[in-house]
């Protein structure tokens, strides 16, 4: 029965919002603002039921039937839920609602707010339209099964598990940015105070976000068995565009705030934004690809899809052609100043974000000519692989990281080159010394000593902006700098750290194969590895084969056991690497497959990767950093008597030290 | 700054980073760029005509997987059941790489035509089979094609 109630809980949640968007969209909305919070909680208890369904294995429910099975540990039952195209659709509407509810509780009353619940409301309708009527996840099977047929092996993991969640806590979180812009433009009011009130939740989403892809390439590197963490898939490409342009959208968000300035292209960001979030859920979604997230190979949905993303994104770029006379150009800047920086910055991220996207949808356009028969099928199947990727990507990063130390000293309006360049200078140095040392270390590879180069300069160069901010005040003040600088500065070193990783660990990994009988060992990076042969272990729903491997480095030495498992419900393996954590880096141990022609000789994959953890490292400080700013504004937007007083004078001191060096008279 | 100045210099920098970009981009595309080809597409053109990255999608043809000499390396053949070719590849495959499913290699042909493969893709779970690999079988056998080549069972 429990489903049935969650099918009828959906319903009233597409009530709720349809009211919620008539109400928001035409009055002052109280009554807009108790139907968001309506349509959440019907929709939160709707998942519930889902969950339930997964949880006591109702196998009637077709799509328990279809993704569960009873041999599956009880974190995985849940994780099933979403783990499928169906339930990860709820999961979209109920974070969508949770969104339009946390508006309605927590901004403050005005137009803004109601037509963004309105505009929210709008999503969310059609959202559950999609659901209800597409895909549908409380059908019932006439005839149910004796047991599941199991979620894919290569999901049952902790990381996927949550990879679904902060993804769409991200990409969703995506469409109340654009439900701001949308307001603003009905309202007429796109400026200082609009992007005041935007900036919180375009920074969650894009902190959220920047988790939900970690996650994806922190399971990828160690689950799949080849140490990769990025594919250059279209499905990772797919998050990633929203990703870098919710990246330009945080920094220009802070001009409009602050200067008024690049209204227009900060309302056309937001909206973009949240439009890249649906191009990427159809790329996924439609089954023009395949791969472990396409799990309903179905072009109707895709079609579907693109539907609702040309509606949202034509509905929006005509309130914006509408409203874009009337929005005001802010005050004029120098092209040497913060807002100077800034605009490079966006300028950077957008373009990088395009390049993504023509080696992303190039093949499938291609693809599809052929099969409309409009060129030869010779020129039709193509694929596009990391060198594009890194020769287009690359040097945009390079000289994003080049001028962020730059920007963030530069004062507002106008800066002088000169001195900020001098006062830079030993982190110049810095960078200089530490590129010619990884260099030496890692051969002379251009692109070793770039990534480290330009990494090593923003860290240094952000963190000598924190000594200058914190002036003569000593470590006292240093550590009572503002909590959005504080923010802002571990954000810009994450990305340093990230650059540092990625290259040193793409320019200097190192893999071998050995073929190992019992007894044998095999010697790598000062590493020895005594292969003493493998076992077979059950498992909770698996059967795994399990090598023993005696790992010695330094006179230490321990054991490693790397598996091959093999899920007999759904007829596949997985690999199972051992990684074993040094300072400098992972040393990835993988069995791979037995010898034919030999009986008892394995295979083994041993793999260095230097600095991986810098990858993940300097991705969860970027997040961190985002939230670090959002949590600053929170505390501001509702401040406490006592707050106040506190938060004052260290708020106008930053905006001194904020004038910066180089300033003119 | 005026105004106008202001814009156009800021039209001059979107202008220099576009043509960087553009610039970047055919280069990027004119070198990485991978064109699908069928065993029987190789076998009519001649595997050494290729001189740029291929991938090859079709069935691991059973009885072809070898370890060579040393152990080091993965052989086996690729076939769409009218044609083979040959696939060499130092590394570890993912787990659904099996002799009789459907497989991609992509990589260069050396000068005896074997395919000597840097990335290969299985499916990821029971349910598909590479796009490439359905593609070749249906090439090579018309519409009506079977996903297996009688020796084998694919899905």
């Amino acid at each position: 029965m429990i489903i049935e109630l969650g099918h009828l809980l959906a319903f009233l949640a597409l009530g709720a919002a349809a009211g919620q968007s008539f109400l928001g969209l035409t009055r002052n909305g109280e009554a807009a603002r108790r139907l968001a919070v309506a349509t959440a909680m019907f929709t939160a208890l709707s998942m519930l039921t889902l969950i339930i369904s997964f949880v006591r294995l109702d196998f009637s429910v077709a799509l328990v039937a279809a993704h569960s099975h009873s041999q599956k540990p009880l974190l995985y039952k849940i994780a099933g839920a979403w783990g499928n195209h169906e339930g990860s659709m709820l999961l979209w509407c109920l974070i969508m609602s949770a969104y339009g509810a946390l508006a309605a509780l927590f901004m403050r009353e005005g137009k803004l707010r109601d037509r963004a619940l309105g505009v929210q409301g709008l999503l969310t309708v059609g959202s559950f339209l999609y659901l209800l009527f597409v895909s549908s996840p409380f059908m019932r099977l006439i005839d149910p099964p004796f047991d599941g047929a199991g979620l894919n092996p290569l999901l049952q993991d902790p990381a996927v598990a949550l990879h679904p969640p902060f993804l769409y806590m991200g990409y969703v979180g995506m469409s109340f940015v654009f439900s701001m812009a949308a307001a603003g433009l009905i309202n007429g009011e796109i400026d200082r105070e609009w992007a005041r009130r935007t900036r919180p939740w375009a920074l969650g989403a894009w902190s959220f976000l920047t988790i939900g892809i970690a996650l994806g390439a922190i399971w990828a590197y160690y689950e799949l068995g080849w140490g990769g963490w990025w594919f250059w898939d279209p499905v990772e490409n797919a998050s990633f565009m929203p990703w870098l342009v919710a990246a330009a959208l945080v920094h220009s968000l802070i001009v409009t705030e602050k200067r008024g300035g690049m209204a227009s292209w900060t309302v056309f960001l937001a909206v973009l934004a949240f439009c890249l979030s649906l191009l990427g859920t159809f790329l996924v979604r439609s089954g023009v690809l395949t791969s472990v997230h396409a799990f309903a190979v179905d072009p109707a949905r895709g079609t579907i899809l693109l539907i609702g993303l040309g509606i949202a994104g034509g509905a929006a770029l005509a309130l914006f052609a509408w409203r874009a006379p009337t929005l005001k150009a802010g005050p004029e800047f120098d092209p040497v100043s913060r807002e100077g920086a800034l605009v490079l910055n966006n300028l950077f991220l957008s373009v990088s974000s395009a390049l993504v996207l023509v080696g992303t949808v190039t093949p499938m356009v291609l693809q599809w000519l052929g099969e409309a028969k409009m060129i030869s099928p010779e020129a039709a199947s193509m694929s596009i692989g990391e060198p594009y990727f890194q020769l287009t990507l690359a040097p945009m990063v390079a000289f994003l990281l080049l001028f962020m130390p730059l920007a963030q000293a530069a004062p507002w309006r106008k800066a002088e080159v000169g001195p900020l360049m001098k006062w830079l200078l030993p982190s110049a140095v810095v960078a200089i010394l530490a590129a010619i040392g990884a260099m030496a270390l890692g051969g002379w590879g251009v692109f070793l000593g770039y990534g480290v180069l330009v990494g090593v300069w923003a860290i240094f160069g952000v963190g000598q902006d924190l000594v200058r901010r914190a002036g003569a005040g000593g470590f006292k003040r240093f550590i009572k700098l503002p909590l959005t600088v504080w923010g802002m500065a571990i954000a810009h070193m994450g990305m340093g750290l990230f650059v540092i990783g990625a290259t040193v660990e793409t320019a200097a990994r190192t893999e071998q194969t050995f073929p190992l009988s019992p007894g044998q060992s095999a010697e790598m990076s000062g590493w020895k590895f005594e292969f003493q042969g493998v076992t077979l272990v059950d498992g909770p729903n698996y059967v795994a084969t399990r090598a023993d491997i005696l790992a010695t480095h330094d006179g230490r030495t321990e054991l490693l056991q790397p598996e091959q498992r093999s899920y007999p419900v759904s007829e596949m393996g997985t690999t199972e690497v051992a990684i074993r954590k040094t300072l400098g880096g992972d040393m990835y141990v993988a069995l791979g497959d037995q010898l034919r022609d030999q009986a008892n000789v394995w295979r083994l994959r041993i793999a260095h990767h230097p600095l991986i953890d810098w990858v993940f490292g300097g991705a969860g400080l970027i997040a961190l950093g985002g939230f670090m700013s959002l949590a600053a504004r929170l505390r501001r937007r509702a401040p406490t008597n006592a707050e106040t007083t506190a938060t004052e004078p260290v708020a106008s001191s930053a905006d001194k030290t904020g004038a910066g060096v180089g300033a003119s008279a | 700054m005026r105004k106008r100045s202001q814009r156009l210099w800021f039209i001059g920098a979107a202008g220099v980073l576009m043509a960087g970009a553009v610039t970047l981009g055919v280069i990027g595309l004119s070198g990485a760029v991978a064109f699908f080809q069928s065993p029987s597409d190789i076998a009519a053109k001649g595997a050494t005509s290729f001189k740029q990255n291929v991938r090859v999608g079709g069935l691991i043809e059973v009885g072809s997987q070898s370890h060579g000499e040393n152990g080091k390396l993965l052989t086996f053949r690729i076939t769409d059941c009218k044609h083979t070719v040959p696939v060499v590849f130092d590394g570890i495959p993912p787990d659904m790489v099996v002799e009789g499913k459907g497989v991609v290699a992509e990589g260069k042909f050396d000068a005896d035509g074997t395919l000597v493969a840097s990335r290969v893709l299985a499916k990821h779970d029971e349910n598909y089979m590479p796009k490439e690999a359905y593609d070749s079988l249906k090439r090579a056998a018309g519409e009506e094609g079977t996903m297996t080549c009688g020796d084998g069972a694919a899905t």
